[in-house]
């Protein structure tokens, strides 16, 4: 029954956002205020009636219902209660509807905290992403209806949920990542907004900074639980593929962040007016290229779930309704909106500019490397593949060239600036980033070139920052005082700037200092590694709840004394039978140590054992995580809150009015 | 010249710049680090390059996975049934590899024509087969038929 009143509510979920999308439009076409009026009210009508759909699948799994097809196909009586829940999107027809939902809360947000905006805005803005959740609902109503039965036929238990996505980090990957994903269509809506009623302003570009900021900071984080997660549970200690799935995620981030930039420039000063809405068209395409890449089965990974070339053709049409049906209007409506302002060559708007190209040039080299093997298969050209090092020759020099670019940035001045005041600023830092360059990659032994480099990059961002931070808290009666009159926006950008410089210090000085060995171990065998020494003890077994396991249990010396011990598995899960590499990890601020067991060897219980040493690993996701802050941070800032509170205000005082009257 | 104008152009060229450098990035990149999946039969009739990076997948031979003694080095066959190749790779197989299953070896071909693979793929889940497997074996499977008739 439940699952019936699910299928239900999502049916009335798609009338529901049918209506958000015609009623508001035609209502904004008509200068109609009451059609207009009910767009909030559909909006928060979606997300109820969606939710009710999720919780009732939700339902479904945790009540162990095997009728329902993808339950059978995803859980199991013995999968742990919090396994069961996140086997609700561990499957294509589940992660859809979760895709939908969070679609419907992003809606239902703008409709909530957008008291601001004029009510024709809202009307356009709720519209446009009443017509992505058609879209999305008809895809899965359609085509992946989650809510099938096995009418006969009930199985007397499930197949069991992909061991792979066993993993606590698994549970919040996947509603991270379509946060910030879906998050890119509150974006998209306002720039289809802005076109439609042909006035892109600041204001525009201010009603649309914030959630480009949440949505980014998402994205952020959901693709560094994604790599933390290849990290530990994939058993390979590898952080990053290049997979083309990851690269599905990856470039609607590197897009969304030239984005954010860009509205930057168009909140300030009002330029790249039709560059911003092009590139948030852009965005949100590729959120959906990527939907489509890791939904229609054309890519073969641990995400595509099914492959079923109707879902591919549908989503591939819907893609190219949303991609012709933008970019028809912009080459309409754009030419109207283009701005009349002028800037300086040395100023933040080139600054800004530079990033832009950068993180576009990016974005495209990565899309072409991930479609060629799609294009040259369907050109009958033979099955190629692009590996990492394509990847690593064009996105490493790129984001080099970016980096100089970046220290400046935040020093630099609006509209006009000069060589004298840049030097005059920056050349103590410069300086200092030279000395750091040159003497810290000594304290490595042998001076690595590539690691030096990296280290020069990131201080220069650094100390340029602090130049920066120095300059506006060097007035101020104390520095406490200074620092605590600072914008919140402000502090995201330091904070997302540092973020980043971490990311690449971590990145880079993984990749050239890491030490990986795989080696044949017996019980009793020691291996040293970077100054660790690994001792085998034994082998044993471990049972655990839908699981048998041997355990291979290591102590790590250093220096003759006990540091920790680690105890890697191999797991068989009993429902599929499929075995599982648990890797042990001892994880510190500036190594890790990393142990998997690969397969039996030999007769007298010898074991493939990976051993890892990886100096600066955890930096890249704790540079992930402030970036993310940082893109959180600058949504407290009081210029947005001061336009809500004046607008509640003002409603409040019409409403008196009203009442008078 | 009308400084507006000017800084488009410079803008533009500043563009094109950025986009030259980032196409022969490309370019160059592209050159040696893509490669071509060949099914075994083409190897056996000698298509495949050797000394350049390829892959070669089909159905993990059974009975053909020799361990060495004293290291991690593995041999083991790949087959379409019409033909099949020696792989020799040295290193952890993945947790699914397994005789009878669907394999993948990225690697280069010797002169011996047995493939030197630097990685091995295999399935992620039970259900999942390497698409260019499964079209090398239909295909073989096809050959096969319109031969037995």
């Amino acid at each position: 029954m439940i699952p019936e009143f699910g299928h239900f509510a999502l049916i009335i979920a798609l009338c529901l956002a049918v209506l958000l999308t015609l009623v508001p439009l035609w209502g904004a076409w008509r200068r109609d205020i009451n059609a207009m009026a009910l767009a909030p009210g559909l909006a928060m009508g979606l997300l109820v009636f969606t939710g009710i759909s999720f919780v009732c699948l939700a339902a479904a799994f945790l009540q162990d219902d095997f009728s329902v097809e993808v339950v059978a196909n995803n859980s199991n009586s013995l999968l742990p209660a919090m396994y069961k829940f996140s086997a609700v999107w561990g499957n294509h027809e589940g992660s859809l509807l979760l895709w939908v939902l969070i679609l419907a809360g992003w809606t239902a947000a703008v409709a909530v905290f957008s008291p601001q905006l004029p009510l024709l805005m809202l009307s356009r803005v709720l519209s446009m992403m009443g017509f992505v959740a058609v879209g999305f609902l008809s895809f899965s109503l359609f085509t992946s209806n989650p809510f099938a039965r096995l009418l006969p036929g009930t199985p007397a238990d499930g197949q069991d949920l992909n061991p792979l996505l066993q993993d606590p980090g698994l549970i919040i990957h996947p509603p991270l990542l379509y946060m910030g994903y879906v998050g890119f269509s509150v974006a998209f809506a306002f720039a289809i907004a802005a076109l439609l009623g042909g006035r892109l302003d600041a204001a525009w570009a201010r009603w649309s900074r914030p959630w480009t900021n949440v949505a980014w900071a998402f994205l952020t984080l959901g693709i560094m639980l994604g790599s933390w997660w290849a990290y530990y549970e994939l058993g390979w200690g590898g952080w990053w593929f290049w997979d083309p799935v990851e690269n599905a995620s990856f470039m609607p981030w590197l897009a969304g962040t030239a984005l954010l930039h860009s509205l930057a420039v168009t909140e300030k000063r009002g330029l790249f007016k039709s560059w911003t809405v092009l590139l948030a068209i852009f965005t949100f395409s590729l959120s959906l290229l990527g939907t489509f890449l890791v939904r229609s089965g054309v890519l073969t990974s641990v995400h595509a779930f099914a492959t079923d070339p109707a879902r591919g053709l549908f989503i591939l049409v819907f893609l190219g309704i949303v991609v012709g049906g933008s970019l028809t209007l912009y080459a309409l409506r754009a030419p109207a909106v283009s701005s009349r302002v002028g800037f300086g060559w040395l100023s933040r708007e080139s600054l800004l500019l530079v990033n832009n190209v950068v993180f576009t040039v990016a974005t495209l080299t990565v899309l072409f490397g991930t479609l060629f093997p799609l294009l040259m298969d369907a050109l009958g050209q033979g099955k190629y593949s692009v590996g990492p090092p394509y990847f690593n020759a064009v996105f490493v020099p790129l984001m080099a060239l970016l980096m100089p670019f970046m220290g400046v940035g935040p020093l630099s001045r609006w509209k006009q600036d000069s060589v004298r005041r840049w030097r005059r600023e920056l050349l103590v830092p410069a300086i200092a980033t030279l000395a750091c360059g040159v003497t810290l990659p000594l304290l490595h032994g042998d001076y690595n070139i590539w690691a030096a480099l990296a280290i020069l990059l990131a201080a220069w961002l650094l100390l340029a920052l602090l130049r920066d931070l120095w300059n506006r808290v060097k007035n101020a009666s104390s520095p406490v005082a200074g620092l605590r009159r600072l914008a919140p926006s402000y502090w995201g950008m330091l904070v997302a700037h540092l973020g980043f410089a971490a990311a690449v210090l971590g990145v880079v000085l993984t990749s050239q200092f890491a030490i990986e060995r795989d080696i044949k171990m017996s019980p009793g065998d020691r291996e040293t590694l970077a100054g660790y020494e690994f001792r085998f003890l034994e082998v044993g077994g471990v049972r655990g709840p839908n699981y048998v396991a041997d355990e291979a249990r290591f102590a790590v010396y250093r220096d003759g004394r006990e540091l920790v011990r680690l105890a890697p598995q191999k797991r068989r899960y009993l429902a599929s039978g499929d075995i599982m590499t648990e890797a042990a990890i001892d994880a510190g601020f500036f190594r890790d140590l990393f142990v998997a067991m690969g397969e039996p060897v030999g007769e007298e219980g010898a074991w493939a054992i990976r051993l890892h040493y990886k100096p600066f690993v955890r930096w890249m996701w704790a540079g992930a995580v402030l970036m993310a802050i940082g893109g959180f941070l600058t949504v407290a800032d009081r210029r947005y809150r001061r336009q809500r509170r004046a607008a509640r205000e003002r409603l409040r005082e019409e409403a008196a009015h009203g009442a008078q009257a | 010249m009308h400084p507006v104008r000017r800084q488009r152009l410079f803008l533009v060229l500043f563009i094109v710049l950025v986009s030259t450098v980032a196409i022969s990035l490309v370019a160059y990149a592209l050159r040696g680090n893509i490669n071509l999946f060949y099914p075994p039969v083409e190897v056996a009739q000698g298509k495949a390059p050797v000394g350049q990076k390829i892959r070669v997948g089909g159905m993990v031979v059974e009975g053909s996975v020799q361990r060495s003694a004293d290291s991690l080095e593995v041999r083991f066959e790949v087959t379409d049934y019409e033909a099949t190749v020696p792989v020799v790779y040295t290193g952890i197989l993945p947790d699914l590899f397994d005789e009878g299953q669907g394999a993948v070896a990225a690697g280069k071909l010797d002169e011996q024509g047995v493939l030197q693979a630097s990685e091995v793929l295999a399935k992620h889940d039970e259900n999942y087969m390497p698409p260019e497997v499964a079209e090398a074996l239909e295909a073989s499977k096809q050959r096969r038929m319109e031969a037995g008739q």
